[in-house]
């Protein structure tokens, strides 16, 4: 049996454990893995999630009991110290010692710290580690103002985080341009005035000569004379690689760092590899993770398979995470490798900045820069990757829709074409698996393939792939539930009604196949609902969690409750009773984006008794947990306002009220506004009513969200009755016909004929189903219950809610921590 | 948290020490899980009742460290038994415990036997 020492347990350290026990079982290859940092391998290239969420657990890129059940001897928390090559041995810090047969050297790299008088002082950061950002994170609450040594791509990111706390942020490059390796001069520029507008400050060609303060950092001198005044320093300045324990056992090191490796990344010693970040490969140093990951692939290869992979370099196309601003550069940006002719398309009014380098012979795609909108970087990145053939104008590329559409553009895609470049994946490597294996979603491609697992940038084309290969199968016509229902939700809304069913179950053995799962279960809860109005804690096991203990589950298993607030008009009295109940039950409150109050944090029994309280006080239940009519926003409207022309919240109230507890295949959000101001926001709505001065325009469709959308104009100037009653039939008609978890906006992209089809169904009533709808609508309001009103008085139903069944306990693992004077579930 | 995980260790049927008399079957939602403690385990039963088949699993989700498993939706995939995680809907197969959305953490399974209308949890100790 052979044995494998692995130095480092960073993100490629990791790849190549789980590449190793893909290809050899623990009875093959003993596997011994030693880490410096205090916790498993974590996803460094998220690490800036870390502000957010403050889990390492969440960055983890696999648990510890994943090493265990690999047979991987993990020894965290171990610095090793030397090599000894003769005798094949490591040693540790701690002093263990380790004998191997194979050595990996994966122990990445360190951040840059330029030689500037006054590095040492307090507050001055790397980034590169959560114990860096810990510090970062303790330290920035004492301060108000910050800057970043360094703006690339890491400078940038570790900007916005700073921004994000809420400190002024500076960022000081020295080159002329941001992101210099990335970017030129036109798109830095377009990147520096859409950082400034959102708030960071930039200063360009600046040579930071010292660092100013007594014991801790009060000011930045520059070469210019200039002085900047922060009281914490983020130094990124780059990437040094670790090969300081490689040096001292003798291996050969590159100049400006890194340890040499041939095409099999083996060192100058032929026992020892190197991988990741801190492998020099024909002089290069591959600070991204893609590379890491294939370097782990290959020695994968010469250690279980027939040797035969090599490394060859790799693209170092990147793109711009977490700024809110798109950013992306790939192949040879400037285009100054091979002669090539550059197409530069600018908008500073749409903000964006586009430019791609062609061949010579205007053949071939080189590399090119986009900033702004990177929506076409995957298509442009495969066409330059696999040497696809240009458009005839090649322009065509980024001036937008007047060629072909991008669905096409995956068609021609060559099956060989790499789509995701963290772990190597091919445009016909997916759609084989999707047809093997009869895939159904995209979550089974991930898993099957681990397409778009890694930095996750392959995602919008995995999808496209997956759709266009379930097209080519003649797949997508019928869009079936899941496996255990040959139906379409339609089809099943109709047999339902037909049938009469009111039983999970009964659909199941009557239409259906198997015991069912958590896609159909939910779906089919939600039309029973539709149809019948039943209580639906009734059939509590099929619906989805927030449904069956109606509320809203939150990080920890602690619930939130929102009660109904019609209209988001509310009395004082009913103010102090929700101030009341919070207090009472130390529950943390926030008005919600929709005009009225969450109240988080209660324990899974605590909920009866404290709708008990709150029902008791003439509160309902607001449904925020379910896919149904969640609020009707208003605006203060003509009772207040010089401007308003009508009493919209009266009439958002009576609408909220009409609607409420009306189940859906996803939710349902109404807003009425008293003029066109449009305070209420009613286009980014699934129905908006706004006044005029003739009444009422009624728009359908709208939707903020992740593909925030305008609504569309269904009728106008129609008075108060027509638009309640197109109102009806219009959420029937969706209600009825739109597939599972579609949102309003999404069904109707979908219809055929558009807008223009939905006004003759709901407004001309060509189908003749106008008043078929209308009663189906009225049946639903005249059977609302208030379901929180049903449980409270229930023992049977209230006697689900607790956490154990054997025990009257709480969860003991339920933790709370306080932030501005409220708990929060700890992070 | 990792802590919290490492607790939970799959217990075979053939090494089962202590038979624990969880609750009446009755107890159990059908189709459905309930949640019992167990010397400091959460422990997730799932009365598979449409299959008259039972299974435990740790109550602990491994993808976020939540403790709410037995608040999952069960179901089958291709036939295998599985419940879905109520916060991100990732799948263990409720036989092995293994993840069926990739090869990341299962889960510890335990074995489940019923007497006089009893559930018995099986436990090493
Ligand atoms: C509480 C609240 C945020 C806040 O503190 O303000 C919120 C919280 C959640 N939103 Fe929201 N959304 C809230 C207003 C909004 C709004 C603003 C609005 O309604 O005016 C939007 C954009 C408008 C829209 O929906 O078109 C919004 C767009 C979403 C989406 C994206 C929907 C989409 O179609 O793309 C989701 C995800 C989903 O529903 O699948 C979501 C999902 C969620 C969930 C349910 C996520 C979850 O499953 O845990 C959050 C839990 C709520 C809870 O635990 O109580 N939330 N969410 C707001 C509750 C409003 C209310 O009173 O009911
Ligand atoms: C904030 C940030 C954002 C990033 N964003 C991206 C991105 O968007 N895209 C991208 O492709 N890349 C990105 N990267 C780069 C990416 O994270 C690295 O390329 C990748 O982590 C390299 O993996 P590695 O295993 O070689 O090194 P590392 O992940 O650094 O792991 C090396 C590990 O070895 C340990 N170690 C070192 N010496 C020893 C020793 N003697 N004994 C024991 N252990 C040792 C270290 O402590 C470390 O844990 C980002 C990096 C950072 C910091
Ligand atoms: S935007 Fe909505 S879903 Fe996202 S974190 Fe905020 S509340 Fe949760
Ligand atoms: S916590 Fe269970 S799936 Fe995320």
């Amino acid at each position: 049996m052979k044995k494998v020492v692995v130095i480092g347990n960073g993100m490629v350290g990791y790849k190549f454990c789980e590449k190793l026990r893909e290809k050899a079982s623990p009875s093959e290859v003993q596997l011994v893995v030693f880490g410096e940092e205090p916790v498993p391998a974590y996803d460094r290239v998220h690490l800036s999630d870390y502000f957010s969420n403050r889990s390492a657990s969440a960055l983890a890129m696999a648990g510890l009991d994943w090493y265990t059940s690999q047979n991987i001897d993990l020894r965290i928390g171990e610095l090793v110290t030397s090599i000894d090559r003769e005798n094949k041995i490591v040693s540790t810090y701690h002093g263990q010692k380790e004998k191997y047969d194979v050595l990996i050297i994966a122990t990445g790299s360190s951040a840059m710290v330029p030689p500037i008088n006054g590095v040492e002082k307090k507050g001055v950061f790397v980034y590169r580690t959560i114990e860096d950002l810990e510090g970062i994170i303790g330290y920035g609450q004492t301060v108000k103002k910050a800057a970043v040594l360094g703006g690339g791509l890491l400078g940038l990111e570790a900007a916005k985080a700073l921004m994000d706390m809420e400190l002024e942020t500076h960022v000081i490059e020295f080159a002329s341009r941001l992101m210099p390796r990335q970017l030129d001069d036109q798109g830095s520029n377009m990147l520096r005035e859409m950082l400034q507008a959102l708030g960071i400050n930039i200063h360009m060609n600046k040579n930071t000569s010292s660092i100013r303060g007594n014991g801790k950092v009060k000011g930045l001198e520059f070469t210019d004379g200039s002085i900047l005044n922060t009281e914490m320093l983020v130094i990124s300045c780059g990437i040094v690689p670790r090969d300081e324990l490689a040096k001292k056992a003798g291996i050969e090191t590159g100049p400006r760092g890194g340890v040499v490796v041939n095409d099999q990344l083996q060192t100058s010693d032929p026992f020892i590899y190197a991988i990741g970040e801190a492998a020099l490969h024909n002089n290069m140093i591959y600070g991204l993770v893609a590379p890491g990951y294939n370097m782990a692939e290959v020695v994968v290869n010469q250690l279980t398979g027939d040797g035969s992979a090599s490394f060859t370099g790799n693209d170092m196309s990147t793109k711009l995470k977490l700024i809110g601003i798109d950013v992306a550069s790939f192949g040879d940006p400037f285009g100054d490798n091979v002669p090539c002719k550059p197409i530069i398309f600018e908008n500073k009014n749409q903000g964006f900045y586009k430019r791609i380098n062609v061949s010579e012979d205007g053949k071939r795609l080189m590399g090119g820069v986009l900033v702004g909108d990177v929506s076409d970087y995957n298509m442009l990145r495969q066409i330059m990757q696999n040497g696809l053939a240009l458009p005839p104008q090649p322009e065509d590329l980024i001036l937008g829709s007047r060629g072909e559409s991008s669905g096409d553009a995956i068609a021609n895609l060559p099956d060989e074409a790499q789509v995701c470049s963290c772990e190597n994946v091919t445009k016909g490597a997916i759609a084989n698996i999707i047809k093997e294996h009869q895939l159904e979603n995209i979550e089974q491609v991930r898993s099957c393939t681990k397409a778009g697992t890694g930095c996750g940038a392959c995602s919008p084309m995995v999808a496209d792939i997956f759709n266009e290969t379930l097209k080519s199968m003649g797949k997508t016509v019928r869009k079936v539930l899941c496996e255990h229902f040959d139906h379409t939700r339609q089809e099943l809304f109709d047999l339902i009604k037909i049938n009469k069913i009111k039983h999970y179950d009964e659909l199941l053995d009557r239409h259906g196949s198997g015991d069912g799962c958590e896609t159909c279960k939910p779906a089919v809860a939600s039309m029973l609902a539709s149809i019948w109005n039943d209580l639906i804690v009734e059939q509590d096991t099929i619906q989805d969690t927030n449904d069956r203990f109606l509320a809203n589950i939150q990080k920890g298993g602690s619930y939130s409750i929102v009660p109904r607030v019609p209209g988001g008009e509310i009395t004082p009295e009913k103010l102090i009773v929700l101030g009341e109940v919070a207090k009472k039950y130390d529950l943390y409150a926030k008005i919600t984006g929709g005009q009225r109050i969450d109240l988080f944090g209660a324990r899974i029994d605590q909920l009866p008794v404290i709708w008990e309280e709150l029902i008791a006080a003439g509160f309902e239940s607001g449904h925020a947990y379910g896919k149904a009519l969640r609020t009707v926003k208003s605006c203060v409207g003509s009772t207040w306002c010089r401007f308003g022309l009508h009493d919209s919240v009266s009439f958002a109230i009576d609408v909220e009220n009409r609607y409420k507890g009306l189940r859906a295949p996803h939710k349902i959000k109404g807003a009425v506004s008293g003029c066109r101001r449009e305070c209420a926001e009613a286009q980014s709505k699934d129905f908006g009513i706004i006044a005029t001065e003739k009444g009422w325009n009624l728009y359908v469709c709208g939707n903020g969200g992740a593909n925030p959308q305008h609504a569309k104009l269904l009728a106008t100037d129609i008075d108060t009755e027509s638009c309640v009653r197109y109102l009806d039939r219009f959420l029937m008609f969706y209600i009825k016909t739109a597939e599972p978890l579609n949102r309003t906006s999404t069904w109707l992209n979908k219809m055929e004929g558009g807008i223009e089809y939905l006004k003759d169904v709901v407004v001309n009533d060509i189908l003749g189903i106008g008043e078929q709808l209308e009663d189906e609508m009225k049946y639903m309001i005249n059977t609302y219950k208030c379901e929180w009103k049903e449980v409270v008085n229930n023992e049977g139903l209230r006697s689900k809610f607790r956490h154990f069944i054997n025990s009257e306990e709480p969860d003991p693992t339920q933790k709370f921590d306080l932030m501005r004077g409220q708990k929060v579930p700890v992070a | 948290m990792i802590e919290t995980l490492v607790q939970y260790k799959t217990v075979e049927p053939a090494a089962v020490k202590v038979w624990y008399k969880a609750a009446r079957i009755e107890d159990f939602p059908a189709n459905g899980g309930a949640c019992i403690s167990y010397k400091g385990l959460q422990v997730a039963v799932f009365n598979f009742s449409r299959r008259q088949e039972w299974y435990a699993t740790q109550n602990l989700c491994p993808h976020k460290m939540q403790m709410i498993l037995s608040r999952g939706m069960i179901g089958s995939q291709s036939g295998e038994a599985k419940v879905a995680c109520p916060y991100h809907k990732k799948t263990f197969s409720l036989k092995t415990g293994k993840n069926l959305n990739g090869s990341e953490c299962g889960l510890a399974t335990y074995p489940v036997k019923i007497e006089d209308g009893f559930v018995f949890v099986g436990f090493e100790y």
